[in-house]
């Protein structure tokens, strides 16, 4: 069992979800970051002065999955995030202990991902 | 400026009774007397317009606000700078050409009145007039007017355009492109007598928001949709504004702004006829309101708040033209027809047409028909002199058939005439800024957003700047503002607290 944590680009978020979402990994959660890295900051202008900004807006994913799937989502992840450009973020796998879905209680891999028929259609 | 049957002639005969009920008997002292009302009344009349005037600026701030609601919080900032520079450009331009060739002249363009000033010799013959205070007040009423105009145009372009292309095409409009329509219909050119019909739009629904809009067609159709609006299949996805308050704030500001728009267009205090406008333009903007809400409640089952608010400018639009040729029974259907077309409008037009605040359909659709509604529903009592009543009054009251469908055929004509006109000379503009100084910016630009790719600022700058900048390891700070030295315990402690948000 491993959480996936990658930084990304915004605009490489929905491409991802989208094939994720095709591959059967559905599970998944944002958040907006501000993080510094090799890119430099942002150099504002305002009201004549400039400002440089340190930190870059970017997103975190994180997804988990089991051992096996690993690679099947740091893939998806490298072919849309990927622009070449200082910038396009981090790949963090991390292990996880445990997994436990809240309404049944049931635990383990099972619990990780809806694969095939257990499908829930949006707005449901 | 514009024809309008003034009503003088009663004004005259009000000053001369009054004048002898104070002055019984003085001949001399009443001849003196009621040309002191006379000009009294004429000061009073261009009161109402500059309380107007300001009324119509004040709509900037209406459009301002509804298009940055509509767009994203990235583009925020260049909305500000949009409406404060297009504003400008286009005063020094309607100051320079735009107003000569808005006012008197042939068929086709104004003679006079370029670098309009003081003491400058307007017109020729019977008409020829000395500019005064009076005459300046006009020629600001009228500035405020394609300053409304030209910001239409800019919403259909939101999120993608060059700042470049509002400054070109703010000096093309405000010069030519709104005179030269604003000159057909009521600066007595090609528009203001069609086989002995004048066209009738009281304030303007084909002469300043049809103009708008087709402006905006113009410009959407070099410019293409926003990156992510259409999806590999072709079908439209939704970019979601990202405040629904400034949304509604900028419809409340245009809303109270049109009062001086259409009140104001009577340029006139007498017999109190800006009454029956506002309340006219009250129903209207009321009904509009209602029949967008319904129709997007009945096909989703969810009120939208940006169709409402739609629904309010589609109302508005549409009785614009009519509000001074129509009876008060006649304005809610006006505007309610405007609010259906406008829901329609926005959704056939958003399979192939980006346009994030629905302007196409707002001031195109909804323009067109408030255009239209005057030949269906103008009064005999309210219209031109010349003009034939609303078709209204031959289907159910005794006007000819001829002269009703003759008046319906004209207020068509504007129409296609204004649209044919500045459809050319619009997409000659931008054409030709897309050949030279390019009409929207690289994507990379637009993903990161026009605020600080354009401007080199955020619109709201908080969601990344978490404090001021430090400078690390040097005592004193370089940062803006160079405050006094932080203590290093502060600073960091500052910067952990903001990494554990």
């Amino acid at each position: 069992m491993k959480k996936i944590e990658a930084f990304i680009r915004h605009e490489a978020f929905e491409p991802i979800r989208m094939e994720l979402l095709d591959k059967g990994f559905p599970s998944l959660s944002i958040a907006e970051y501000k993080g510094s890295g090799r890119q430099k900051g942002i150099t504002e202008q305002y009201r004549g002065s400039s400002l440089t900004i340190h930190l870059r807006p970017k997103l975190k994913l994180e997804i988990v999955v089991e051992d096996k799937d690993v690679s099947v989502i740091t893939e998806v992840i490298l072919k849309h995030a990927r622009t070449g450009q200082v910038g396009d973020g981090k790949i963090f796998v991390i292990p996880v202990e445990e997994a436990i879905r809240i309404r049944t209680g049931e635990d383990g891999d099972p619990v990780l991902q809806i694969h095939g028929s257990e499908e829930i259609p949006a707005g449901a | 400026m514009r024809s309008r049957f003034l009503r003088t002639g009663a004004l005259a005969v009000l000053a001369t009774a009054l004048a002898s009920l104070l002055l019984p008997g003085a001949a001399l002292a009443q001849e003196d007397l009621a040309e002191q009302v006379t000009a009294k009344a004429a000061e009073l009349d261009m009161v109402w317009v500059a309380i107007a005037c300001v009324l119509v600026f004040f709509m900037q701030a209406g459009f301002m606000f509804l298009e940055i609601g509509f767009s994203r919080q990235k583009n925020a900032g260049t909305g500000v700078a949009k409406i404060l520079v297009n504003l400008a450009l286009v005063t020094i331009a309607w100051w320079a050409v735009g107003f000569g060739i808005n006012g008197g002249g042939n068929d086709f363009f104004g003679t006079d009145g370029f670098f309009f000033h003081f003491g400058q010799e307007i017109g020729s013959g019977a008409e020829a007039t000395v500019v005064a205070a009076g005459d300046t007040m006009m020629m600001l009423f009228g500035l405020a007017f394609c300053a409304v105009s030209l910001a239409i145009v800019w919403g259909t372009t939101l999120e993608r355009i060059k700042f470049g292309a509002y400054v070109v095409y703010a000096l093309v409009f405000g010069a030519l492109i709104y005179p030269l329509i604003a000159h057909a219909v009521w600066g007595g050119g090609l528009l203001s007598d069609v086989g002995g019909k004048p066209v009738m739009d009281f304030a303007g629904s084909s002469v300043v928001h049809l103009t708008g809009a087709t402006g905006a067609l113009a410009a959407l159709l070099l410019l293409g949709a926003r990156k992510g609006k259409y999806g590999g299949d072709g079908k439209p996805r939704v970019i979601p504004g990202h405040s629904m308050p400034l949304v509604g704030l900028g419809v409340i500001i245009l809303w109270i702004g049109w009062f001086g728009f259409n009140g104001g267009s009577t340029f006139e205090s007498a017999g109190s006829f800006f009454g029956e406008v506002m309340l006219n333009t009250q129903l209207g903007a009321a009904a509009g309101v209602i029949g967008a809400s319904l129709v997007i409640y009945m096909k989703t089952k969810s009120l939208d708040v940006g169709m409402a608010g739609n629904g309010a400018i589609a109302g508005l639009v549409a009785i614009t033209a009519p509000c001074g040729f129509v009876e008060y029974w006649a304005a809610p259907i006006i505007g309610f027809i405007g609010g259906v077309i406008v829901v329609y409008g926005v959704l056939a037009f958003d399979k192939k047409l980006d346009d994030p605040v629905g302007a196409l359909s707002a001031h195109g659709l909804a323009g067109i028909w408030g255009t239209l509604a005057v030949g269906v529903f103008g009064s005999e009592r309210l219209i031109l002199d010349g003009a034939g009543p609303g078709v209204w009054y031959a289907v159910f009251g005794d006007a000819t058939f001829s002269s009703a469908l003759g008046q319906l055929g004209v207020q068509a004509a504007a129409v296609g005439l204004t649209f044919a006109v500045v459809f050319v000379l619009s997409y000659a503009t931008f054409a030709l800024i897309k050949a030279t100084m390019g009409l929207r910016v690289p994507d990379e630009e637009e993903e990161a957003g026009l605020d600080i790719s354009s401007h080199g600022m955020y619109g709201y700058p908080e969601q990344f700047i978490p404090q001021p900048e430090y400078s690390t390891g040097m005592p004193g700070g370089v940062g803006l503002g160079a405050s006094p030295a932080i203590p290093a315990a502060t600073a960091s402690a500052m910067t952990a607290s903001t990494e554990s948000r």
